[in-house]
């Protein structure tokens, strides 16, 4: 295990971590495993739906858009193939929990993906795992194996009359493959250009059919659902966000890791009792809650907050992926800004203009700025290319660039001042390393 | 036109793109060709000319074709890098945490920068974005495997290291 879970988890997707060869099919198939497949099969299409819906399981990617909502768009008597397709391209900063998923419960994965298969009346899928994680790819490899040869996938799966393929596909490394239509180009074989839509993928998807596109997380909770029904899922979480997240702990936290939380989980306690407080006895001075695309939050602002997507909506932050960052008060905000500004500069797939340009010229402000270059109307600039950027691109990563950028600013303007007229970083001797 | 190639690789290897080439729809076979070239990376040592030709005649695509998508995928190198990959990661949560730092360090310690070589060949250097370790950080990759919470301590350690395996 990665790290010792906390006894305030909710283990229902993870509960298998840590266990013996989990990622074994007979320990699977010892543990419930594809028995929720096993139900689908004997249910209509409709209800295989329906159950999501009941369930209020939304896209556990970032976006964070209704599945069984998804899953009804796709046109089930087209006469073309339908496609399931997993993002495993997990890269959003702050996100190491889909990992995990696949390195212990593989066929939990696999299950999810037959469920969903039998939902829109698809008969092949494709795991698409980022290239950095190898070491991934055989183990789902080797998962998938075992699934053929014991006769839980390939033809007339354990007599059902149901066939369903399923392969994983290595990305080369790129962040933007991680927004659904520029992931389903880089499975065509091409540079991960992101589509126009509509048509949305439920629609034209992988190889212009239309799919299903879920994170890896979303497919984990189906077999949960099905197998214990969605309403339990449901109960789990919030009213209009059922279920649990898991959710990656990072930052200036004692105890940094990956937990299944409830939906709505108070985000104090999340740090104090599941994260064993901030490190050192410091205090806090901002939040990320899920991925660096997301508004960064002041600890202010954390007081009353929970993980869920209302809460963080009415804070004008998002629930996101996953990937909470927790900054101390030795934190500069003016390199987090720069620093999230270099990413989203070096990832831009560079059709969008105000994209492509806005974040290289953020990155060079902030730059100028954080080595004590930047002048007063800097700042102004700062924020204003920022928001310029918002709303004006064919994908989210113009946003993605947009909203940490615009939030620090607004909220840390301060600490900009504080780099005006040459003064060096104030935080430059801080030492954030990790001790031995 | 290029003249046909003849490239082989490992057992393993040509398995892989087999499996590669009959796991998509028929007439879809370009979805091959990152991975093909990923994984003949992995064996060749960079993307050469000879492993561009040798994909894109395989997956049924022009030499252009690839050239035009593998610029687009950082993983991907022209030029080979050292036997031992060395990917820093400085993002959010590393950062945090004192990745630049050891980012720095490795520089240091190694005389090269960013997608540079060692002058023997054996090392190389990358600050990558994040590789999603973010709750085991600060993290570096050698290649695929991972380095979790690297204390400056250990990376002078893994470094010293390689350089023996040398």
């Amino acid at each position: 295990m990665y790290n010792e879970p906390s006894p305030l988890e909710t283990r229902i997707l993870s509960r298998r971590f840590g266990k013996p060869n989990s990622t074994s099919i007979d320990t699977y198939l010892a543990d419930d495993g594809y028995k929720a497949f096993l139900k689908a099969s004997r249910m209509k299409p409709e209800e295989i739906i329906e159950e999501v819906k009941i369930s209020n399981l939304r896209g556990r990617g970032g976006a964070g858009f209704p599945t069984g909502m998804k899953w009804s768009f796709v046109p089930r008597t087209s006469p073309k193939p339908k496609y399931i397709v997993v993002n495993a391209d997990e890269s959003e900063p702050g996100t190491c929990k889909d990992r995990l998923l696949m390195e212990y419960d593989p066929h939990q994965l696999i299950e999810g993906c037959l469920i969903a298969g039998l939902s829109v009346d698809a008969h092949a899928g494709y795991i698409y795992i980022r290239g950095e994680y190898r070491y991934l790819i055989d183990i789902v490899d080797k998962a998938l194996e075992e699934a053929y040869r014991k006769g839980w996938l390939g033809k007339n799966i354990q007599g059902t009359g149901f066939d369903f393929d399923l392969y994983t596909h290595t990305g080369a490394g790129a962040y933007e493959c991680g927004e659904e239509s520029a992931l389903l180009e880089s499975l065509e074989g091409k540079r991960g250009i992101p589509r126009i839509r509509p048509p949305f993928p439920a629609v034209v998807g992988a190889f212009q059919c239309p799919t299903i596109l879920n994170n890896v997380e979303t497919y984990c909770a189906v077999p949960a659902i099905i197998r214990d029904g969605g309403k339990a899922f449901a109960d789990l979480g919030v009213p209009k966000a059922g279920g649990t997240k898991l959710t990656c702990l990072t930052g200036h936290i004692n105890k940094p890791g990956v937990y299944e939380l409830p939906l709505g989980f108070p985000v104090m306690k999340m740090i104090e009792e599941v994260g064993g407080g901030m490190r050192n006895g410091k205090k806090l001075k901002a939040f990320i809650p899920g991925g660096s695309s997301c508004p960064i939050l002041t600890a202010a602002e954390c007081e009353g907050a929970t993980m869920d997507y209302d809460s963080m909506a009415q804070r004008k932050s998002m629930l996101g992926s996953g990937g909470v960052v927790v900054m101390d008060e030795d934190t500069c905000m003016v390199k987090v800004a720069l620093r999230i500004i270099r990413f989203y500069a070096h990832e831009s797939c560079g059709w969008c203009i105000p994209c492509r340009e806005g974040t290289t010229w953020l990155r060079k402000l902030l730059t100028r700025f954080h080595q004590g270059q930047g002048t007063r109307s800097d700042i102004d600039l700062i924020g204003d290319v920022s928001r310029n950027m918002l709303g004006r691109t064919f994908c989210p990563l113009g946003d993605a660039a947009s909203l940490p950028t615009t939030s620090i600013v607004e909220k840390f303007r301060q600490e900009f001042e504080d780099h005006l007229d040459g003064k060096p970083c104030p935080y430059e001797h801080v030492d954030h390393m990790v001790m031995a | 036109m290029a003249e046909l190639t003849e490239m082989t690789f490992s057992p393993q290897t040509e398995a892989r793109f087999e499996k590669l080439l009959k796991s998509y729809p028929p007439g879809r076979q370009r979805s091959a060709m990152i991975p093909m070239l990923l994984y003949g990376q992995d064996e060749v040592g960079s993307v050469t000319d000879e492993l561009i030709e040798e994909v894109a005649q395989r997956v049924g695509v022009t030499p252009l074709q690839v050239n035009e998508v593998l610029s687009y995928y950082s993983m991907l190198h022209r030029k080979p890098m050292g036997k031992y990959h060395v990917q820093i990661c400085t993002n959010i949560s590393c950062l945090l945490t004192g990745g630049d730092k050891l980012w720095e360090r490795a520089c240091e310690k190694l005389g090269i920068g960013h997608k540079e070589v060692s002058a023997d060949g054996q090392i190389s250097l990358e600050e990558v974005e994040c590789i999603g370790a973010c709750s085991w950080a600060p993290a570096i990759q050698v290649n695929y495997d991972f380095y979790h919470k690297v204390t400056p301590e250990q990376l002078d350690q893994l470094l010293n290291g390689l350089k023996k395996n040398v």
